[in-house]
């Protein structure tokens, strides 16, 4: 049985594009077959961060509307064999499909696949709807921000009340040097004010950058990023992996300053 | 900015964190401020059969329930009151 996981955030710009194309690439990197699906119509960029953008013949609302058989859409990824993409189309806009016929969509990719992964829009309108039809998993990212977890927030009422059985946390771009002088919320505070069950933790790393300039997913590489994705890959696999302590890579000044603060602090108290 | 001023101050995160639970408890409860006011008055008149309260002064809000909650998610309406006498 497969199964159908929604990467959503209500926010635009906090890494579910970046989130869906390396958790997809991660899970087929351990053997599984997956389908990630853009369903950002009209504003496509999944395939872009796949590096697949020039393979692109046909797309979901060509499935959708008859235009050509479901697998001519697919598109075969470079590196891995059981990993393909459907792109969203680009000139159509998003109300141009209905939530019934993404899950007839859907439905139709479930006998082929292990894993099927929808790259949601930002926003709560229409987009939304045709993304989350068809889920029984929800993956929300957030980064930790006021907007972000706000928006965050919301989104968490509306697949709670959409009956989405599974919602899980992602929080993107955690940066430990801010954490530390106390300028940026801690996992725990997200944690403590959005309450879902938490998925992974992916620290902010220049590595995502230069992997999207080159088109290609960096799960499972040597970075921090790439580890932290691929941990969730596990996760998401029904592994027990336990969280990354990013404090490890604070070069030894920002130890010694932040010791030195500290102590200064409990002087003041 | 001083560097003593650095402990003064409350962390942003510690500002980040207050804003969003006051944000997060009006955008959770679908609930607008007219209805408020319209709830705040119809409190104000029937506390003020008992006593003679400072209705200027007196604040309602909705805010998340304290640890007594069951599943800790369940909003509670919290009333603040002053009191001008207490005899009517």
């Amino acid at each position: 049985m497969s199964e159908v996981i929604v990467v959503t955030s209500g926010k635009g710009g906090v890494g579910k594009t970046t989130t869906s194309a390396n958790v997809g690439t991660g899970l087929a990197e351990m053997g599984k077959s997956v389908v990630l699906i853009d369903a950002d119509i009209g504003l496509r960029n999944l395939d872009v961060v796949m590096g697949l953008e020039n393979r692109i013949v046909y797309n979901l609302v060509d499935v959708i509307e008859g235009n050509c058989r479901l697998k001519q859409a697919l598109i075969k990824d470079k590196r891995h064999a059981g990993l393909y993409l459907m792109p969203a189309a680009q000139t159509r806009d998003k109300n141009c499909i209905t939530p019934e016929q993404m899950i007839k969509l859907i439905d139709s990719l479930k006998e082929q696949f292990d894993y099927i992964i929808l790259d949601c829009p930002a926003g709560i309108e229409q987009g939304f709807q045709n993304a989350i039809a068809g889920a029984d998993h929800a993956i929300v990212v957030t980064t930790p921000e006021v907007s972000a977890i706000r928006d965050a927030d919301r989104i968490i009422g509306l697949l709670e009340a959409n009956e989405i059985k599974r919602i899980d946390l992602v929080i993107n771009r955690l940066r430990h040097d801010l954490i530390r002088r106390g300028e940026m919320m801690t996992v725990d505070d997200v944690l403590d004010i959005l309450g879902l069950p938490l998925l992974g933790v992916v620290p902010d790393d220049e590595n995502v950058v230069i992997a999207t300039n080159q088109g290609e997913p960096l799960v499972g590489k040597g970075s921090m990023a790439g580890q932290a994705f691929y941990n969730i890959c596990k996760r998401l696999a029904g592994k027990e992996v336990p969280f990354m302590d990013f404090s490890k890579n604070v070069t030894l000044w920002a130890r010694f300053s932040g010791l030195f603060k500290k102590s200064l602090q409990e002087e003041q108290a | 900015m001083s560097i003593f001023n650095i402990f003064r101050r409350k962390t942003s995160r510690q500002i980040a964190k207050d804003r969003l639970k006051i944000l997060l408890i009006s955008d959770r409860v679908n609930c607008s401020p007219e209805m408020m006011e319209l709830i705040k008055n119809d409190i104000a008149e029937v506390i003020s059969k008992y006593m003679k309260i400072d209705t200027s002064n007196m604040d309602i809000q909705i805010s998340k329930a304290g640890t007594n909650s069951r599943n800790g998610k369940s909003p509670v309406l919290y009333a603040n009151i002053p009191i001008l006498d207490l005899r009517n």
